[in-house]
């Protein structure tokens, strides 16, 4: 079974990658990291951060609303203690880099193109950063505007992460294409809110969170739908994924690969059981390569 | 408390237990990750079997588990990140401290309220059903052999995370004097398991109107008083871990407090269920499930 797939840059040999934010150097605890087709890691940003006010978290019908406001230790910490941590694995790494100005990502961008890491995922969609959740992907300008800035900076893959949150996708699609962007991670997570009707106040400490987990992978495996006719560059599709054939789907509807999210946090081993269940599946059906599958039920 | 004559930091105590103490007291997940993060796949998540699971009064629940791996592993104050349904309902799964670990019969044992939706899927399980489990996780408690007593301080379902603490203190010959309090008498469950394990129980509650901060800062500073206590543990209250700073460091006493906090991995990747401590270095925010969930208790900050 040949399970290798082309993304943005890089030959894979699965398309099953964790998703930013929910993966990190514990995991090598729970699974094999050698396994997965890609390594994702939380975004990293120019400078600390000591991210939002708790909670962060909070459960919904199948799924969760989070708000952690990318806390973490900044590029040089980084650099320093995270990407010699991954080299000793011989999947692929991807930095996700996120700043709060075009500038910022373009310095990030350079800082963090050092050996080790493979690809460099902008995450200009996280809904948490700017005011009311505005974030650079809700707009073709913005999103066209930073990653060519980023393109600049750097000669690694270039993988924009978009957002669901917004009425323009296919057109910010399109921009980061336009930008020299390698590929499209679709999607971030869906602005949301929940309130604990006892206190009648927010159940997130930041208001609004972002809404992740299987509750929305129909939007998602919709939006990469959308987005795979709109563009040439593979997409990776991530939203709501539980299992091989959640995976499928969105191979199907146009997805070159996939990011694992939520689920890691349900079960730690889901990763390597949704590869097992795409080669069973790929078995049962006779298809000898993955990649056969991606786009088959985009309708002409 | 004059036999107390020097305040070691925290970590001191940490770092000067974890070269004492009997190797089965020290392997915790997170002192065993820094000997290297490989190698022990398969070993956090795993499936364990359901010896019984009881209603024990109006609103707790005591579950035994078979699982001699995660037993031989765990250290008191470490908790298990439990799959409560396997339908996806709840999604997310459910920390849960551990009351009781029988390494020598390879169980563990929970104590639980049932509140939500977990927890109610939780109370469901019948002897003989499986139990999703990952760990055991975090930091747990730190003993030191040097201590000739420590004071537990819980309140509700605090208690059970406790009770591991007395049964170790015990088996290091430390004298334990538990302060158990809740809402009423019968919801103080961990009693005759703390008795059992030598420890010295005083009951409190609201009930009978002795749980009040005002009724316990005069017990506590009585037990203070009159005992060689080395070391304040507590878990549960908030009201209580407040209490419990302001006495620990008017006598210069280490202390360590055992917290909850909603979490998304368990696991410390997320930075879901982070809280802010304060520290020498000034405000940190650091992870519950991977930093604690056991903090020095001059850290915590209340709320």
């Amino acid at each position: 079974m040949d399970m290798r797939v082309a993304v943005g840059g890089l030959m894979l040999q699965n398309p099953v990658m964790p998703a930013s934010g929910t993966f990190g150097e514990e995991m090598a605890q729970v699974i094999d990291l050698n396994a997965l087709g890609a390594l994702v890691t939380k975004s990293v940003t120019p400078l600390p951060r000591m991210g939002n006010r708790s909670p962060r978290v909070a459960e919904t019908m199948a799924g969760m609303l989070n708000s952690v406001g990318i806390q973490g230790k900044g590029i040089t910490a980084f650099v320093r203690d995270t990407v010699p941590f991954y080299r000793e694995f011989q999947s692929p790494l991807v930095v996700s880099v996120s700043a709060d100005t075009a500038d910022e990502f373009a310095d990030l961008a350079s800082s963090a193109t050092v050996p080790g890491v493979a690809a460099l995922e902008v995450n200009i969609s996280c809904p948490n950063l700017e005011d009311d959740g505005r974030s650079y992907a809700m707009d073709p300008v913005q999103t066209r505007r930073v990653l060519e800035k980023v393109r600049a900076a750097t000669r690694l893959p270039l993988w924009a992460k978009l957002t669901p949150n917004t009425g323009a996708l296919t057109e910010v699609a399109q921009a980061a294409e336009a930008a020299g962007a390698d590929a499209l991670v679709v999607a971030n997570t869906i602005l949301a809110m929940a309130i604990d009707v006892e206190t009648r106040k927010p159940k997130i400490g930041n208001v609004m969170g972002g809404l992740s987990g299987p509750a929305i992978k129909p939007i998602i495996v919709r939006m990469v739908y959308q987005t795979a006719r709109a563009v040439r560059i593979p997409i990776i599709g991530c939203g709501g994924i539980a299992s091989g054939n959640d995976a499928l789907e969105y191979l199907l509807a146009g997805a070159s690969a996939v990011q694992v999210g939520t689920y890691n946090f349900v079960q730690p081993t889901a990763m390597l059981t949704i590869i097992a269940e795409m080669e069973a599946y790929a078995t049962r059906h006779g298809v000898t390569r993955i990649a056969d599958l991606i786009g088959a039920a985009q309708q002409m | 408390m004059g036999a107390v004559s020097t305040v070691r930091s925290m970590n001191d105590v940490r770092k000067a237990a974890m070269r004492e103490l009997p190797e089965r007291e020290t392997r915790g997940f997170s002192e065993s990750a820094s000997g290297g993060m490989r190698g022990q796949s398969e070993s956090l998540a795993q499936i364990g079997g359901v010896l019984f699971n009881q209603q024990v009064s109006t609103r707790y629940w005591h579950l035994a588990v078979s699982a001699p791996t995660a037993a031989a592993a765990c250290a008191p104050g470490q908790f298990f990140y439990l799959r409560c349904g396997d339908d996806g309902e709840p999604l997310l799964r459910r920390p849960m401290s551990v009351y009781q670990i029988h390494r020598e019969r390879g169980e563990l044992h929970f104590l639980y309220a049932v509140k939500g939706v977990g927890t109610t899927r939780l109370a469901q399980l019948r002897t003989g059903d499986s139990l999703d489990m990952v760990g055991p996780l975090g930091h747990g408690f730190t003993l030191h052999p040097d201590w000739r007593g420590v004071l537990l301080v819980a309140r509700g379902v605090g208690l059970a995370t406790l009770g591991p603490v007395a049964a170790a203190a015990n088996r290091m010959g430390i004298r334990v004097t538990a302060v158990l309090s809740a809402q009423t008498e019968r919801d103080v469950l961990s009693e005759s398991y703390m008795r059992s394990c030598g420890a010295c129980t005083l009951v409190v509650t609201d009930d009978a109107g002795t749980s009040g901060v005002a009724a316990m800062r005069e017990l506590v500073a009585n037990i203070l008083a009159s005992e060689p206590i080395d070391a304040l543990f507590t878990c549960g209250s908030q009201r209580l871990t407040a209490l419990l700073q302001e006495m620990a460091a008017e006598r210069g006493l280490p202390g360590q407090a055992a917290l909850e906090e909603p979490m998304g991995c368990g696991l410390g990747v997320c930075y879901c269920c982070v809280r802010p401590f304060a520290r020498k270095e000034g405000i940190e925010q650091l992870r519950v499930c991977r930093d604690g969930p056991v903090f020095p208790l001059a850290e915590v900050i209340t709320r």
